[in-house]
């Protein structure tokens, strides 16, 4: 399944590697990094399923490694689609000629309840809507790897990429002296100049960067708290912030202090009770109005979320070679739009062989794997299926790639996606790296961490 | 016509509150049936925003004032100069495509009755944006104090009785159920030559009729805006509609208290 | 830093030096009940000890008489009393919690496990519950002063710690005002003995006392001992001496003066030169009252100075 010798190469000292430790020691070294991140206090929450909310994501102590021939393809690719994600926003915010054009749907784009309309006609900084661009990939063959979704919002996650690596270098320094991995450590320091780049034009001073989190009970709060610490930049909640006149503010110690570009991890409805939900107490009350008269960036900006909707990820070739005049270096994994009538009566027929999910889901919930759902639960999803078809969409089970995992019996192979984060201000970087989740359970395909799913670190070799 | 308004809103506090922030979409519309001659709002010691133009055409500004308040005064004046248009708002500058008017809201959610009613129209888009007024005028009858803020279209269809937001609502959600897209309009009308008052401020619906754009349609009095109604702003509904959108920091219950007058102008 | 964190990190000491308040009150009853005088006269000792610790209502709400058990549950285990030790330690945490970053990994310790040793612990223990909680809250004590930057952070910490500890000892005063006033005859009586035995007690100030004035117990010594006497960690004038420190530190940190700083120090320059006699002559009570309002009022000024609350 992998080809390339410098993969060959480097799985077969990692075997070697791990051979040699044994499997003793292995689950010594497993257990070590548990407390590792237990202390650090890396733990995500699982809602709705009882017992302790604050979990720890397993964590495989196997790297996940890609060589910079397969990795640079794989950059070119994701850059290429996020670039052409923000060209999509661009221009369904203005003169919509992708629309015009009659190659996307108009109700798909207007009516979509991600399409946020009172940024029609407005232009962020650098033209930019989604900053931090997170592309979930499987790779199914040596050089062949589809993209099962996009993440325009605020992708999560990365902070398990940078932990992930700090465990394995405190963990196995051998390891790094003898491979030649590409480092991902600037990670924060290239998401704060990112941030930076797309602060609005009323900002002549150094900008001011806060992180918006919605406050210590968010399942993410470590990464956010994570991130600001790691960049240098105020944690802020929406109650540390306010508007007067045209500007924002925090609330510090020294005194008002204004803030140029907030790298938002609360969604759009929560933002400003002036504007959204009346009820949120999360947001600023006001905020959008100093957004809109170019007081205030904010990222990802309101109404990036219509590029990410399940629907539209169906047209993202088309936008590729809309915009760019390309051809997607990344393919998408074919997909069938229940809402479509010929679509429907293929998905109703095959169910057992495809993997349905909800357009606006997230996270692997509410999501039907055919080949691994009894009759029973086919033929009641289908039911659901039928009362609200433009809800869904439908994928075929693909042959996922694999990659070795430490279980109870030793090394195995398991199914792997990957998740790389691209930043997007005055200049478009991917971090050489990211998340690659792993489903821990023999066969299963599902990697969400709310379903069982482990992490690993994710290495580019230098060939 | 020439009209001249004043609108105070003014909020009392009972505890003072140290911050307030409001989102004024306070300045009459410009196109066809209405051009400003002059127009002003005052909030004594507030810090305005720059005022900017949205993508409804609606020209909004921020305002925010520090405390301690126990009193806030939102003055409005204006003179306007309208003319009838049968509700066509011809030559309104705006950005977002009119589809985004057809999602649904939590106001405006269509339950069983409303979709049947919406159902029961047919021929022409404006024929049929007509029935929907008439018919949710019909099925309202406007009666003051029977709803609140809060009411929903369909709690409001299903008691039979409401006021200007809730036929509003109502003509709304309906139209939305045949695929029309309609908004909220807040603005203020002419009180009738008999003396009888109306409600403080009006509101109405506009319904995007293929042929002609948008429309305005008043099911509260049976017709469609002319030239006794100034249009302020619209919305997906009142909320997103309302004039001033705001939030007061401070434990305490605000008070608030409207009073507009519309006026033709003395000749 | 932002005008929230140090919101949480004024709280987390003043939370923390409310707990310890709370035991020490716990004590004294404690030791008074084991007096042979117990129950004589017509105060019940355990009810001076709920009206000193501000929070009579709540006991009111669910409680009908105070005793042992029932004000150590109240005291201590009640998370409906909004001062128990249950409830400063709970809320100590959740402020530490949110700002994580902004203090030490010691300090976090010390409020969590505080936090967690707590739930294992059961009533019938009086003075052990006491002791532990006096430990937790020197622990975190300990670990400010030995692991936390001395910046702004730090100032916040101590701010929290000083004005609530002024108000603690000016009510705790003004429960037992009455025994230090002139009017009381039988000085040297047992009964004035114990009385002022636990007021010092409860302020954890019995042998430094002696060690500072020597001699015989007298109302003006105990009440200069309580309110003028710098030495005295826990005497008015030194948490408010610390106060206009911490302010004026501050201050000079952020190149600005601020409202809470003149009004501290205005306050400092004023106790500095009070005489005890005159107090006591002046009234006492009129004084504490004075004193505990002015201490509301510059904690107040703090929150305004530093944009403490939302906007």
């Amino acid at each position: 399944m992998y080809q390339g010798d410098a993969i060959r190469d480097t799985y077969k000292s990692l075997a070697e590697w791990s051979e040699k430790l044994g499997p003793e020691e292995l689950n010594a070294k497993r257990a070590e990094a548990e407390a590792l991140f237990r202390r650090i206090g890396i733990t995500f929450a699982v809602y709705g399923e009882g017992g302790d909310p604050e979990r720890l994501i397993p964590f495989d102590l196997i790297p996940r490694v890609f060589t910079s021939f397969e990795w640079s393809r794989l950059e070119r690719g994701v850059k290429q689609r996020a670039e052409a994600l923000n060209c999509f926003l661009r221009d369904v915010y203005h003169r919509a000629e992708i629309v015009r054009a009659g190659r996307i749907p108009a109700e798909l784009v207007f009516q979509n309840a991600a399409f946020e309309p009172s940024v029609v006609g407005f232009r962020p900084a650098e033209g930019v809507f989604s900053h931090i661009v997170g592309i979930d990939l499987v790779r199914t063959s040596a050089d062949e790897f589809f993209v099962l979704e996009d993440n325009c919002r605020t992708p999560s996650g990365v902070s398990y990429m940078l932990e992930n690596r700090e465990i394995m270098m405190r963990m196995f320094p051998d390891l790094f002296r003898k491979m030649r991995v590409a480092p991902v450590e600037d990670y924060p320091d290239q998401l704060r100049r990112t941030l930076a780049s797309v602060a609005p034009e009323k900002c002549i001073t150094d900008p001011t960067v806060v992180v918006l989190t919605p406050g210590g009970m968010n399942s993410a709060y470590y990464e956010h708290s994570f991130l600001a610490d790691q960049m240098g930049v105020e944690l802020v909640e929406g109650q540390d912030l306010f508007v007067e006149g045209d500007l924002v503010f925090m609330r510090t110690t020294r005194g008002p202090q204004r803030v140029d570009v907030i790298y938002r991890r609360i969604d759009d409805p929560f933002l400003d009770p002036l504007h959204f939900r009346p009820d949120s107490m999360l947001g600023i009350p006001g905020l959008m109005n100093v957004y809109l008269t170019g007081g205030v960036s904010i990222c990802s900006a309101p109404g990036a979320g219509v590029a990410d909707d399940k629907a539209v990820y169906t047209y993202v070739p088309d936008m590729i070679r809309f915009y760019l005049g390309e051809e997607p270096i990344l393919k998408n994994v074919p997909t069938w739009r229940c809402g479509t009538p010929d679509d429907l009566k293929h998905v109703l027929a095959n169910l057992g062989d495809l993997v349905v999910k909800e357009v606006h889901g997230s996270g692997g919930y509410g999501m039907l794997v055919g080949p691994a759902s009894t009759k029973a639960e086919i033929e009641t999803y289908a039911e659901r299926i039928k009362a609200n078809p433009s809800e869904f969409i439908a994928q075929p089970t693909l042959s996922l790639s694999t990659c070795p995992t430490f279980v109870e019996q030793g090394l195995a192979p398991r199914h792997v996606d990957l998740r790389p984060y691209c930043l997007v201000g005055k200049k478009v970087n991917l971090c050489p790296g990211g998340l690659t989740r792993v489903a821990l359970r023999e066969g299963s395909l599902v990697v969400n961490s709310s379903q069982g799913g482990g992490v690993k670190d994710t290495w580019v070799i230098a060939d | 016509m020439h009209l001249k308004i004043q609108h105070t809103s003014t909020y009392r506090f009972e505890m003072p509150v140290r911050y307030v922030v409001q989102s004024h979409r306070l300045w009459a519309s410009q196109f066809e049936g209405q051009s400003v001659l002059g127009w002003n709002v005052m909030v004594e010691d507030a810090v305005f925003g720059q005022y900017f133009t949205d993508s409804a055409g609606d020209r909004v500004r921020t305002m925010t004032l520090n405390g301690p308040l126990t009193e806030l005064r939102v003055h409005v004046e204006g003179e306007v100069m309208t003319s009838d248009q049968n509700g066509v708002l011809a030559g309104h500058i705006e950005r977002v495509p009119p589809l985004a008017y057809l999602r649904t809201t939590d106001p405006t959610k269509p339950d069983k009755a409303l979709k049947e009613l919406a159902l029961a129209t047919s021929g022409s888009d404006l024929d049929r944006a007509h029935a929907l007024s008439n018919a949710v005028a019909e099925a309202i009858v406007y009666r003051p104090g029977t709803t609140d803020a809060h009411t929903t279209a369909a709690e409001a269809l299903a008691q039979g009785e409401g006021v200007c937001q809730d036929h509003a609502h109502a003509l709304i959600s309906a139209a939305r159920t045949i695929g029309m897209p309609a908004r909220y309009v807040s603005g203020y009308l002419q009180a009738s030559s008999d003396g009888v008052p109306h409600e403080a401020g009006h509101a109405w619906a506009e319904l995007h009729v293929s042929t002609l754009g948008w429309v305005g349609f008043d099911p509260a009095n049976k017709c469609c805006p002319d030239e006794r109604y100034v249009r302020l702003g619209s919305g997906l509904d009142a909320i997103h509609a309302a004039p001033i959108r705001g939030i007061t920091h401070g434990l305490s219950s605000g008070d608030l208290e409207v009073e507009v007058a519309v006026e033709a102008a003395q000749q | 830093m932002l005008s929230r964190t140090a919101e949480n990190l004024y709280w987390v000491t003043r939370y923390m030096e409310r707990a310890e308040t709370m035991a020490r009150l716990l004590e004294v009853g404690y030791r008074i009940a084991l007096m042979p005088s117990a129950g004589e006269g017509n105060r019940n000792e355990w009810a001076s000890i709920l009206a000193a610790s501000g929070v009579e209502s709540y006991f009111q709400q669910s409680y009908s008489e105070a005793n042992e058990t029932t004000l150590e549950n109240f005291l201590v285990f009640d998370t409906n009393n909004p001062s128990s030790v249950a409830t400063c330690i709970a809320k100590a945490r959740d402020n530490a919690r949110v700002v994580r970053t902004a203090v030490t990994s010691e300090v976090w310790d010390a409020l969590n496990s505080a936090f967690q040793e707590f739930k294992g612990l059961r009533p019938g223990d009086l003075p052990g519950l006491c002791d532990w909680t006096k430990k937790q809250t020197a622990a975190l004590r300990g670990a400010i002063e030995g692991t936390q930057l001395q910046q702004d952070g730090y100032d916040f910490l101590n701010l929290g710690y000083y004005l609530e500890r002024a108000d603690n000892t000016a009510r705790l005063l003004d429960v037992k005002y009455y025994v230090l006033l002139p009017t009381t005859q039988r000085v040297g009586g047992s009964v004035d003995n114990y009385q002022w035995i636990t007021l010092l007690r409860s302020l954890s100030a019995l042998r430094s006392f002696h060690w500072a004035y020597g001699g015989d117990y007298s109302p003006t010594k105990i009440a200069h001992f309580l309110i003028l006497n710098k030495t005295n960690p826990r005497s008015l004038l030194h948490c408010v001496e610390e106060a206009s420190y911490h302010l004026n530190r501050l201050a000079r940190a952020y190149g600005q003066s601020t409202g809470a700083q003149a009004q501290a120090n205005t306050k400092l320059a004023r106790l500095a030169e009070a005489h005890v006699e005159d107090i006591i002559s002046d009234g006492l009570h009129e004084f504490l009252r004075d004193f505990i309002r002015d201490n509301a009022g510059l904690g107040q000024t703090v929150a305004d100075s530093y944009l403490f609350g939302s906007k």
